[in-house]
């Protein structure tokens, strides 16, 4: 019996439902930004319902991926999964306390601290769709 | 139900204090303790269940009856010359949801109310026989659009909805509305986060006060949509021109004309999110021309940081409240004593409160009776009239919304979430002559 490694894509469906925290949590990065110059409420609006947004398909795409290496765990030949699964994970906690935090009224929406939260939960987002959309080299049994 | 629980509970667990105090907040200093500003704020829900056999708890001498029962959300009254009374029913607002936070909180809110829906209508209620319980319970005027404050002026009877204030004329002892209204002026109703629009009638009946709430709970959706809210406005009842009359009152949400100094008072819904104990809603007179600090500041010059952009001037110009009632309890009903009312109540004002939801212990969910020394707060503490709103385990039998005199001696009280009127008067009538306000108006709900 021989191994091959062969690189795993995620499949479309997984791919299009990554996209949406990395574009949702980037933009409210840049929505914090204009309501901190303006403070022009809808802003702060746009960013809850971006980090909203990114926290729904974000949840998609987290619980895809901890079935995915619960499944695959057996042929795993990297670290990959497993990191992809902590940075969703990091992720979406990271923006359940955003979200709250810009929940809250008026000038409390988005502080400085909330501003800091959003800039983390983008890179993490943006890293994990990184290591996502690189895919997860595997063993494949012959 | 079981959703809204864990709701409630994340937010018991996430939110900033730990344990919650009670603070005592009663009269013109009140004890204002730091803010508190959580991850979520304090969310408890009192859960609705009915009264059954019990009725509502009032002082020894003192008797309760519902005069009427399964109402439409009732929420003011006015009581007319022949002592028949009208009960505004209906639930205004229809804010949409701008954030999340408004569908989730929105959410756990209405698990708090009635799930009957407004009647939009004013209902006559007729008590011939003065047993406490109407026999006549009758539409008295029907499609109107959240009907709340009310008034009447000699022959004329004024109506607040949510987006009007209309005039009819009314004939002593009729028990339907026969003709249309007419428009005196328009209200502000844009967004109407705070919707109700309470009225009260000068002495000599010439003017008109409408209680206007904020559109938001400390500016949140933005400035602009705070244009014409917050404030109380004097409408010329001939004309129907109008002109704030006091301003920075977040939720003046029930209005009353003193029967003898003739001064407006209100009492004011404040804002919440800053903790249990901030901010107290209060009492208070309301001065021509005065600004109460809504959304600067509160409590005269204490800062509400989450405004912006921030006014010095306007903290440094705001006017102290005359007598806090406490925070979170969410006063809807004021009116006035009289001597008929028993020796104990015969000066001072009766505030209905709906009863809170941004603390883990309630509050309100009673009517209590502040004292008055002519025409001032004596100072001291609230006294209990009607309790037993809430069951031991922490439901809800009711939650007391407006509360109106009735010049022949007794409280009636709305009950907007078991749909009652109940009037509570002295089991043996108080024979004390009558106050001489006999030509003023009946006081406004």
């Amino acid at each position: 019996m021989t191994t091959a490694y062969s690189r795993t894509l995620p499949t479309p469906l997984h791919s299009i439902l990554l996209a949406f925290p990395a574009v949702l949590f980037t933009s409210a990065v840049l929505t914090d930004i204009a309501y901190l110059n303006t403070a022009e409420m809808q802003w702060s609006n746009f960013s809850a319902w971006l980090i909203a947004g990114g926290l729904f398909m974000g949840a998609i795409v987290l619980l895809w991926a901890i079935i995915s290496f619960f499944t695959n765990r057996a042929r795993t030949a990297s670290r990959g999964p497993l990191v992809y699964l902590l940075l969703l994970a990091a992720m979406w906690v990271i923006g359940f306390i955003n979200v709250l935090l810009h929940s809250r009224d008026a000038g409390y929406s988005v502080t400085p601290t909330a501003l800091v939260l959003s800039i983390v939960v983008a890179v993490l987002a943006l890293a994990a769709a990184w290591t996502g959309y690189s895919g997860f080299v595997r063993r494949e049994a012959r | 139900m079981r959703k809204a629980l864990i709701i409630i509970t994340a937010a018991g667990a996430l939110s900033a204090c730990g344990s919650e105090t009670n603070v005592a907040q009663y009269g013109d200093e009140p004890n204002l303790p730091k803010q508190e500003t959580g991850l979520l704020p304090a969310m408890a829900i009192a859960k609705p269940t009915g009264w059954g056999d019990a009725v509502p708890t009032v002082p020894a001498g003192y008797t309760i009856t519902p005069l009427a029962t399964d109402l439409k959300i009732p929420r003011q009254m006015l009581v007319l010359p022949n002592g028949d009374v009208l009960v505004a029913e209906g639930m205004g607002g229809s804010a949409p949801a701008l954030r999340p936070k408004d569908i989730i909180a929105g959410f756990i809110k209405s698990r708090g109310k009635s799930d009957v829906k407004g009647g939009n209508q004013l209902t006559l209620l007729r008590d011939a026989d003065g047993d406490g319980r109407a026999e006549l319970k009758t539409v008295f005027l029907s499609g109107l659009n959240a009907p709340y404050g009310l008034a009447l002026v000699n022959n004329t009877l004024f109506v607040a909805n949510q987006d009007s204030l209309m005039w009819y004329p009314y004939t002593t002892g009729q028990t339907k509305m026969t003709v249309p209204g007419t428009k005196l002026t328009d209200l502000p109703a844009y967004i109407n986060h705070h919707w109700t629009k309470a009225l009260a009638a000068s002495l000599d009946g010439t003017k008109l006060y409408v209680g206007i709430g904020s559109n938001s709970n400390a500016t949140e959706r933005g400035m602009p949509a705070e244009s014409n809210r917050a404030m109380v406005w004097e409408v010329d009842a001939a004309t129907g021109m109008h002109r704030p009359f006091a301003t920075g009152l977040r939720n003046p949400s029930a209005l009353a004309v003193h029967p003898q100094s003739g001064e407006l008072w209100a009492a004011v819904n404040e804002r919440d999110e800053l903790g249990a104990n901030l901010v107290p809603d209060y009492l208070t007179s309301v001065r021509e021309g005065g600004f109460y600090g809504w959304p600067y500041s509160y409590w005269g010059n204490n800062i509400d940081p989450r405004v912006r952009p921030q006014d010095p001037k306007k903290v440094a110009a705001s006017i102290r409240p005359d007598y806090s009632l406490g925070s979170h309890l969410s006063p809807l009903g004021l009116s006035f004593a009289n001597a008929a009312m028993g020796p104990e109540f015969a000066q001072g004002v009766f505030v209905g409160q709906h009863g809170s939801w941004n603390r883990k212990n309630f509050a309100g969910y009673k009517v209590v009776y502040v004292p008055f020394n002519g025409p001032r707060p004596t100072g001291a503490d609230p006294v209990d009239f009607v309790t037993g709103f809430l069951t031991k385990d922490g439901k809800a039998r009711g939650r007391p919304a407006g509360v109106t005199v009735d010049p022949r001696g007794a409280l009636l009280v709305a009950d907007d979430l078991s749909n009652t009127v109940w009037r509570v008067a002295p089991t043996r009538p108080v024979t004390a002559p009558a106050p001489a306000a006999t030509a003023t108006p009946p006081p406004a709900g």
